[in-house]
């Protein structure tokens, strides 16, 4: 069963690329390859790099797309795929049982969202339409009310995706935290104490 | 099934083997008593077992604990506020019970917050008419805190000096290390505000000492430390004992009851092996526990026999009453100063290097008693948790996704502070732990069922806390996280137990019809019998209890070892 999905999500996301072929405004066109570089990590990882424990396989494909959304790569530093973000937001729905339901089922809200606007499901539409969605869930002060539930959904998994991403080496180091190392330590460096306005007592 | 008997009848044994009864071990192995050392979870040694220089990215739960290590998946203490097969009971109001189960104990993450009690602490009664005073002084107890001092090892300065509280003993400190860069921060405005900030106390070593190597600031104490370089029982305590070669520890050895004979002393104790569930008893001349505050009067409790009907040491009926916690409330603060703060390692120690220690005067406030501020703040080591919830930061763009959150991300990352106050609960009758006659845990050992609520004492007093924490965040150029809590929510202190700072439930006192043990925490009724744990407290006070339980668990072994020699135990 778990395979015939997964072939399924395979199909629908070796079809990608086809879109490309079919733009012909450069942004469309640069959308799409967005797209398809996404699928491809999705499809990485549904396929060989790693088998969710909790998220069925197309389930795992939205959750890659909407981690790199959340945190797509940068001039700094990698996307939350890259660090293995999702990885980690299986691992923990999958160890912390209070999580699943609301996990499964907004992941469904999502796609019967899309659906309902672009008779196609998340991953399936295309970069715009997926932020079209975004922009109306990512948001809870400004959201309206009618989202809520995809409101509460996004909210809870941003916070998993930047969990596992900060918490990467990639996000590690991106923030520039320097300790869990053997340290002589003789205060904080002049420039901090400059830019605070504080300084130590002679 | 058949109870295994020791032959051997050792002269002392302790039950627990963390602050009170690693202490006990060191003190009455040197003074010669053969010692039979009981711990309920197996043994535990830091250098193998601790995880410091681990990474969360080590672990796919990136540091998430869960029920087992609530305060992460890397930390030191083996046990948590639920434990599989040990439960408890609530009767009236609430209250959360922390219990470690391996050698060392709790003291294996403590906070090595490392307080003395003040002359002031030992007499509420006689200053304000609340709770009951010790039936020993400051100066009782003053030579014991100095032994410690000076064995263990720990920073900090004269704060009488640094500040004039008159409260605020001063001590034998190593050098303190130098404040944090937020520290200062919090300091500046402190100083406006006239709230004195102090160097913390902790009993982690700025230096060498009695053998033991440095800190070297991974800021990692909870975990264990590999190179002893802070205080835990199993790193500082057992050590010395076990090189007397006086020292017996059964490690899995959960103590079901006292023993007591005809007179009403106690023989031994019997307890269940936790792993291979099979019975034991141990004989022994004289008993310590030291199996925590709720443990050892559970213990009391369940030890009936027809000398001691309500349980040992019971006659009064106060074993189990004038339960209390430290009362405790967290404000966290964004300051916009401390973004795009330059990145350097802020590890250093593992807790806060300036504290701020309590300076109000209670006759003017209209509460009894005060608090301490531990401050919190710094570029930690990003986890399970990290950035969550970035929608309701202050000042953010209130959620969103993309390159411009990836960068809020990164902004905010060092730009929160943390204030947590930790003041004293007034003792109170109304607030006890009892045996709940229906209810036992896996080993068929009758449970606690804890009764425990908070007073306008202590609701006053989180208010002045939640009042002085905003104003200081305020002060800072900042905003607090959190909305102001209402009298209806307690100003937000946490429920009773969740601070892990459990005394008083065997408390001390000169009248044995309302105390259990006397000024040398010796039940009244059974002279063997001896707690050197949290219990014995007659009161909190506005600092922490490890360093008072330890002093004090010297003191009481010493004089054991005096009885000893006088032939009386």
């Amino acid at each position: 069963m778990r395979d015939i999905k997964r072939r399924r999500v395979l199909q629908i996301l070796g079809a990608t690329p086809a879109v490309a072929a079919l733009a012909f405004t450069e942004a469309e066109a640069e959308q799409a390859a967005t797209q398809a570089q996404s699928a491809r990590r999705a499809a990485a990882a549904a396929g060989t790099a790693y088998k969710p424990k909790f998220f069925t396989a197309s389930e795992y494909a939205t959750v890659v797309v909407l981690a790199d959304l959340i945190i797509p790569k940068d001039d700094r530093s990698g996307s939350a795929s890259d660090a293995g973000a999702p990885e980690f937001v299986d691992h923990i729905v999958n160890v912390q049982a209070e999580r699943q339901v609301a996990a499964r089922g907004g992941l469904k809200w999502l796609d019967t969202e899309s659906l309902k606007r672009f008779d196609k499901t998340f991953v399936q539409a295309t970069d715009a339409q997926r932020r079209l969605i975004l922009d109306d869930i990512a948001f809870p002060e400004k959201a309206d009310k009618r989202f809520s539930h995809g409101v509460r959904f996004f909210s809870g998994l941003r916070d998993l995706v930047a969990a596992g991403f900060w918490s990467s080496k990639i996000g590690v180091k991106d923030l520039g935290y320097q300790g869990n190392v053997p340290n002589v330590w003789d205060g904080a460096p002049q420039a901090v104490l400059d830019k605070l306005g504080v300084k130590y007592d002679a | 099934m058949q109870v295994i008997k020791s032959p051997k009848v050792y002269d002392v044994a302790i039950v627990g083997s963390g602050a009170g009864g690693g202490t006990a071990a060191k003190v009455l192995t040197e003074a010669g008593a053969d010692v039979v050392l009981l711990e309920g979870g197996p043994m535990w040694d830091s250098a193998k077992d601790g995880k410091m220089f681990a990474w969360n990215y080590d672990s796919m739960n990136r540091g998430w604990g869960g029920d087992k290590k609530p305060f992460g998946e890397f930390d030191g203490c083996v046990g948590g506020w639920e434990i599989e097969g040990e439960p408890y009971t609530i009767g009236n109001g609430n209250w959360r019970w922390f219990r470690g189960r391996a050698l060392g104990g709790r003291t294996n993450h403590w906070g090595r917050i490392s307080l003395r009690f003040g002359p002031d602490d030992f007499r509420g009664k006689t200053r304000d008419g609340y709770g009951d005073d010790w039936p020993i002084s400051y100066d009782d107890i003053k030579p014991y805190y100095d032994k410690l001092d000076e064995f263990v090892g720990i920073f900090g300065t004269n704060h009488a000096k640094d500040t004039g509280l008159h409260n605020e003993p001063d001590g034998i400190f190593l050098p303190p290390p130098k404040p944090r860069h937020h520290e200062l921060l919090i300091k500046q405005a402190c100083d406006k505000l006239k709230i004195p900030v102090v160097p913390s106390r902790l009993s982690i070593l700025t230096k060498a000492h009695n053998g033991r190597a440095a800190c070297h600031y991974c800021g990692q104490c909870g975990r264990g430390c590999a190179t002893h370089s802070n205080f835990s029982s199993t790193s500082v305590m057992i050590p010395p004992a076990l090189k007397t070669g006086k020292l017996t520890i059964l490690a899995n050895a959960m103590a079901r009851e006292v023993i007591t004979n005809d007179e009403g002393l106690a023989t031994g104790i019997s307890y269940v092996d936790s792993v291979k569930l099979t019975e034991h008893q141990v004989r022994a001349k004289a008993v310590v526990l030291a199996a925590s505050c709720c443990e050892s009067a559970r213990l009391l409790l369940n030890s009936k026999s027809t000398r001691h009907p309500g349980g040992l040491a019971n006659s009064s009926g106060v074993v189990g009453k004038y339960l209390t916690d430290s009362t405790g409330l967290n404000v966290s603060g964004f300051i916009p100063k401390l973004m795009d703060v330059p990145r350097y390692n802020s590890d250093g120690v593992g807790g806060m290097h300036l504290y701020v220690p309590w300076w109000g005067d209670n006759k003017a406030l209209g509460f009894p008693r005060g608090y301490h501020i531990e401050l919190g703040g710094g570029f930690g080591m990003p986890g399970y948790g990290f950035g969550g919830g970035i929608q309701n930061y202050p000042q953010s763009r209130g959620g969103g996704y993309g390159k411009d959150l990836k960068d809020e991300y990164r902004r905010y990352y060092g730009a929160f502070v943390s204030l947590s106050g930790r003041g004293e609960q007034v003792s109170s009758e109304n607030c006890y732990c009892e045996i709940d006659p229906n209810v036992v845990d896996k080993y068929g050992i009758p449970v606690l069922r804890f009764n425990h609520t908070w007073s306008d004492t202590e609701r006053l007093q989180a208010k002045h806390m939640q009042e002085t924490f905003r104003s200081i965040i305020t002060e800072m150029g900042g905003t607090p996280t959190t909305a102001m809590p209402t009298k209806e929510q307690d100003y937000g202190l946490a429920v009773g137990g969740l601070i892990i700072h459990e005394a008083g439930a065997t408390r001390m006192g000169n009248d044995a019809k309302t105390s259990a043990l006397n000024r040398n925490c010796q039940a009244h009724d059974a002279k063997n019998v001896f707690v050197c744990d949290g219990g014995p407290f007659t009161s909190q006070a506005d600092k922490n209890l490890t360093w008072t339980i330890m002093a004090l668990a010297w003191r009481t072994s010493e004089h054991i070892a005096d009885e000893r020699k006088k032939g009386n135990i």
